[in-house]
């Protein structure tokens, strides 16, 4: 009897491991076991060697897309992700009023969360496409009088401009929902106090609102920034290769040109580029909230 | 002489239309790409290449026919095994997980809970690449498996923190009652927590499916013939003309607008937690 | 500094109705107290006078102008919230200065008075400290402290002092009563602490939902309620009710089953048109006295009964007194021995009975 109870209570204290142990071993398997395949991968040649051959491809390579495609990642980052806390910032605000019909909107600017980056993509491409609807709308206007092209290598600015788009229509969902969701945390009566003082709308903003929401806000440019160094489905539907991404040149050199060394070594600064991304935020952000908006 | 009590009104109404406009701009900007695809999709081909129909007067089906006739009817197929799968697995390794996070103290308990929010952060895509390797020594290349497989090391640490964010809103009350009431923790978990959590794990479930559903990088790395729907419009339907893409779109968004409108509740809160 | 009118102010939340026409004329520089049960709407009314509710009818006029649709921020106002509001993203000190820098007061003349504000509520210490590192009542006093840094034409305070110890409580209420007299700003006070409402108060205005009951000097309340909720809702141990007849064929009395109280010629003259009829009797605790310990020369009617339970507060003594099927409440000054089970008789004064009409609950004397 009491052998039986002891064992009970072992299963009891380690239950919780048990629990969690097949969740974890399978994510450490399939995350750490790809990784040092990954290395693996982009450091050996054929025969298990150590090499440096597929990072000089990377870098040095007349076919290697890697410089213009960090370029063009960034360059994607550094207008899409601004546009995108403005436009969520004033949606947020917008929905923080009540007015009838509050509680639709919210669910037609959320919709486009669960919209791909490829149907997203594809989507745009049937508004800016030469028979797309804005310019057939436009032509009609008698605001152009032929086609805009978006879409081919010598339009790469408008393809570029399309990309955005895009991206800004359906990402924005995203950064609107962890900027409302913090807004919604502010108290009303905060702001209600900041207006029986004497705050007009701008002092309300700039000296209550904004600095509640800087953790939000700081949250929702983490995650942006590391999504958008996994672009790819957009860009692939809108331009192909003729603005180069890194995950797109990593799907290039993996499934086209067979150099699974150089995709391993993409995989690998993706990687690395996230995770310092993650601790930078950590390091600075979270330790600050913590100290000074805990409520 | 006019009050100043009676002036605001009038600013007020002015500015109760203008935030109207706005309100009715941001819908627009949402609704109308969405609105204008789906026209498209079920354009004739005539009126779609004709400049003077800006939205398309004659509808047909054909642009779908001949989509799922190209082999998009057997990518939308091998597209919802993938996500059936790959809710069943993340959330047979994940529930249990999300339970004890939610229920239980213990040793270590914050450290995984971080290494667990660390690992969403993760871009997951990366682990396609040298996956490969790996799939075709075990025969799980260009099979729907593998891909279901990638897809639950993406969704596992959301099916984790959503799981358990939900077994933390059923009352601990509830429980204890039921351990008084002679249950054991197996019964408990079945007969009371576990109903209580059925709204939102169904709602997480859908979430994970749509997650796979779209995701189109790792899908179209591991697979060749077996394509998803997301790969397949990516490396066959791009060479088809225009209005059979819109068809492709089309399909894409449908089960998403579905689940959006039967999870609607839910959305905000979830994304919510997967960000965090 | 501006006297208040509010005019018929209805507030509806969906369905539920949270003012039913509120009339009340605050005098400028008075210092006016809303007490009511929770719920009751005094919150609401605080927050349409400051503007941050917009009621569904009625007016709030500051002086001669007409308010009501009028922003807070153009409104000269200050408030204590209920929940005090204190922005967690700034340090006390710019807790305090936010108001005087919107008012674009120079930097020096702000230091001096947000110093002058911490010490009168001895937070000067916690100047320093974001508002998470301060217990409830300290943050309390902050959000006091921001509200009277300004000389605003109206005050408003929602319960400024519920959460503050006793003795800290006792002293607030002096420091505030005697900051309100030197500025003599007109000041609105929410509480549903009757002693707070009493010691403060210039005039007080009993609510309940979502209706003012009675409006009057603190004496006026509590000698002459106007109904059975203000009679009932002011004092402790709460008033005596109990129903009674009146009989004015004959010897004129009323009547209550278990005891009878003869009416003199003025009270029977006030009761003529309830010949016959119920009406509700009232009686303060502290107005009966068992009769060995009453006042020399008292004369009034006498109840006899049986002692129920009694309350030994030190300085005072309260004994439940059942007499048939009626308890009776009594309350005495100092201790006293008294057993449980013993028989007592109590003597009241006659000039102490309230009588409500049972209808309306309305003070016919
Ligand atoms: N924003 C709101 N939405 C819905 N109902 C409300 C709202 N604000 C107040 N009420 C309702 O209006 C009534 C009056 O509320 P109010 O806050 O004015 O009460 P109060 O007298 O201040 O109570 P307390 O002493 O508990 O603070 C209550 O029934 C309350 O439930
Ligand atoms: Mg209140």
């Amino acid at each position: 009897m009491t052998s039986n109870k002891q064992g009970y209570s072992l299963v009891e204290r380690y239950l919780p491991y048990l629990l969690i142990a097949p969740a974890l071993g399978y994510l450490l398997f399939f995350i750490g076991y790809p990784l040092t395949q990954g290395v693996l991968l982009a450091f050996t040649d054929q025969n298990g060697h150590f090499t440096l051959q597929h990072v000089y491809y990377l870098l040095y390579s007349p076919s290697s897309n890697f410089w213009p495609a960090l370029e063009d990642t960034l360059a994607l980052a550094a207008v899409i992700i601004p546009i995108q806390i403005m436009l969520a910032l004033g949606f947020s605000l917008m929905l923080s009023a009540n007015f009838k019909g509050k509680d639709m909107a919210l669910y037609i600017l959320i919709i486009p969360l669960t919209i791909s980056d490829v149907a997203g993509g594809l989507i745009w491409y049937s508004l800016l496409t030469a028979n797309g609807f804005f310019n057939k709308l436009f032509m009609a206007l008698g605001i152009i009088n032929q086609p805009i092209q978006f879409f081919g290598y010598q339009f790469r600015p408008m393809e570029f401009i399309a990309i955005v788009l895009a991206e800004v229509w359906r990402a924005t969902a995203l950064v609107f929902v962890i900027i409302f969701a913090g807004l919604q945390m502010i108290s009303r009566e905060y702001i209600e106090a900041a207006e029986v003082f004497g705050a007009g709308t701008w002092t309300k903003l700039r000296h209550i609102i904004f600095p509640m929401l800087k953790p939000s806000v700081q949250t929702a440019l983490l995650i942006r920034t590391l999504f958008a160094f996994q672009v790819f489905g957009v860009v692939m539907v809108l331009a192909g290769r003729d603005i180069p991404v890194l995950a797109g040149e990593a799907y290039y050199e993996q499934t086209i040109l067979y150099h699974y060394g150089v995709a391993a070594l993409y995989a690998l600064i993706i990687a690395a580029i996230s995770v310092v991304i993650g601790y930078i935020y950590i390091k600075m952000f979270k330790a600050q909230y913590l100290k000074e908006v805990a409520m | 002489m006019s009050t100043p009590g009676e002036t605001p009104p009038i600013r007020y109404y002015l500015l109760r239309i203008v935030f109207a406009g706005i309100v009715i701009l941001s819908c627009t900007w949402v609704l109308l790409p969405i609105i204008i695809s789906i026209l498209y999709a079920f354009s004739s081909p005539q009126d779609f290449y004709s400049p003077k129909e800006i939205i398309p007067l004659h509808y047909t089906l054909s642009n779908i026919q001949k989509l799922l006739a190209l082999g998009a009817a057997r990518a939308t197929m091998n597209s919802i095994i993938v996500a059936v799968m790959t809710v069943i697995f993340s959330f047979a390794l994940g529930l249990p997980a999300g339970y004890a996070f939610a229920r239980f103290a213990f040793k270590g308990k914050d450290s995984l809970k971080l290494l667990i929010i660390g690992l969403r952060m993760f871009p997951m895509l990366v682990i396609a690449i040298p996956l490969v390797t790996l799939y075709i020594k075990l025969g799980l290349n260009d099979t729907l498996l593998g891909v279901a497989l990638a897809h639950t090391t993406m969704a596992l640490p959301f099916v984790i923190l959503i799981t358990s964010s939900i077994f933390v809103s059923v009352p601990i009350e509830l429980e204890e009652a039921g351990y008084v009431f002679g249950l054991d923790r197996k019964q408990t978990f079945l007969r009371i927590t576990l109903p209580l959590a059925l709204p939102g794990l169904t709602a997480a479930a859908i979430f994970t499916f749509i997650m796979s559903w779209n995701e189109v990088f790792m899908a179209a790395v591991l697979t060749l013939t077996n394509r998803t729907l997301p790969a397949f419009i990516l490396t066959s339907a791009m060479a088809a003309p225009d209005i059979i893409k819109f068809a492709a779109s089309f399909i894409m968004i449908l089960p998403a607008l579905i689940f959006v409108f039967i999870a609607r509740r839910y959305l905000v809160s979830m994304w919510g937690i997967t960000v965090r | 500094m501006v006297d208040v009118r509010l005019r018929g102010l209805v507030k509806r939340f969906g369905k539920t109705i949270a003012l039913r026409g509120i009339d009340l004329d605050i005098r400028d520089g008075e210092f006016i107290v809303l007490l009511g049960p929770s719920g009751c709407g005094k919150t609401t009314t605080l927050r349409i006078i400051a503007g941050l509710e917009k009621p569904d009818e009625g007016r709030v006029l500051f002086g001669e102008k007409d308010v009501t649709y009028l922003p807070p921020k153009d409104r000269n106002v200050s408030m204590v919230f209920q929940s005090y509001a204190v922005w967690p993203h700034m340090k006390v000190r710019d807790n305090i200065a936010f108001p005087l820098k919107i008012r674009g007061v120079p930097q020096e003349e702000i230091d001096k008075r947000v110093k002058w504000a911490a010490e009168l509520l001895q937070i000067d210490e916690l100047l320093d400290r974001y508002p998470h590192q301060l217990s409830g009542g300290q943050r309390q006093r902050v959000a006091v402290a921001r509200a009277i840094v300004i000389e605003p034409d109206v005050l408003l305070m929602d319960e400024p002092l519920s959460n503050l110890d006793a003795l800290l409580r006792v002293k607030m209420r002096s420091e505030l009563k005697k900051l309100q007299r030197r500025i003599g700003v007109t000041t609105i006070y929410v509480t549903h602490d009757q002693v707070e409402a009493m010691t403060m108060g210039d005039r007080i205005a009993v609510m309940n939902a979502g209706k003012i009951q009675q409006v009057g000097t603190p004496e006026e309340i509590y000698l002459k309620p106007a109904n059975t909720f203000v009679a009932g809702f002011v004092g402790s141990p709460q008033m005596n009710f109990f129903d009674a007849t009146v009989k004015l064929d004959g010897e004129k009395l009323l009547d209550a089953g278990e005891f009878t109280i003869s009416l003199t010629g003025d009270l029977a003259a006030a009761l003529k048109d309830y010949n016959n009829k119920t009406v509700i009797v009232g009686i303060r605790p502290e107005y009966m006295y068992p009769r060995e310990l009453a006042p020399k020369n008292m004369i009034g009617p006498e109840i006899k009964g049986v002692i129920d339970f009694v309350e030994a507060l030190g300085s005072d003594t309260i004994i439940h007194l059942k007499v048939g099927n009626k308890h009776l409440v009594i309350k005495i000054s100092g201790s006293h021995h008294y057993r449980i089970g013993e028989e007592l008789t109590v003597i009241f004064g006659l000039d102490k009975i309230h009588i409500f009409d049972k209808n309306t609950g309305r003070a016919i004397i």
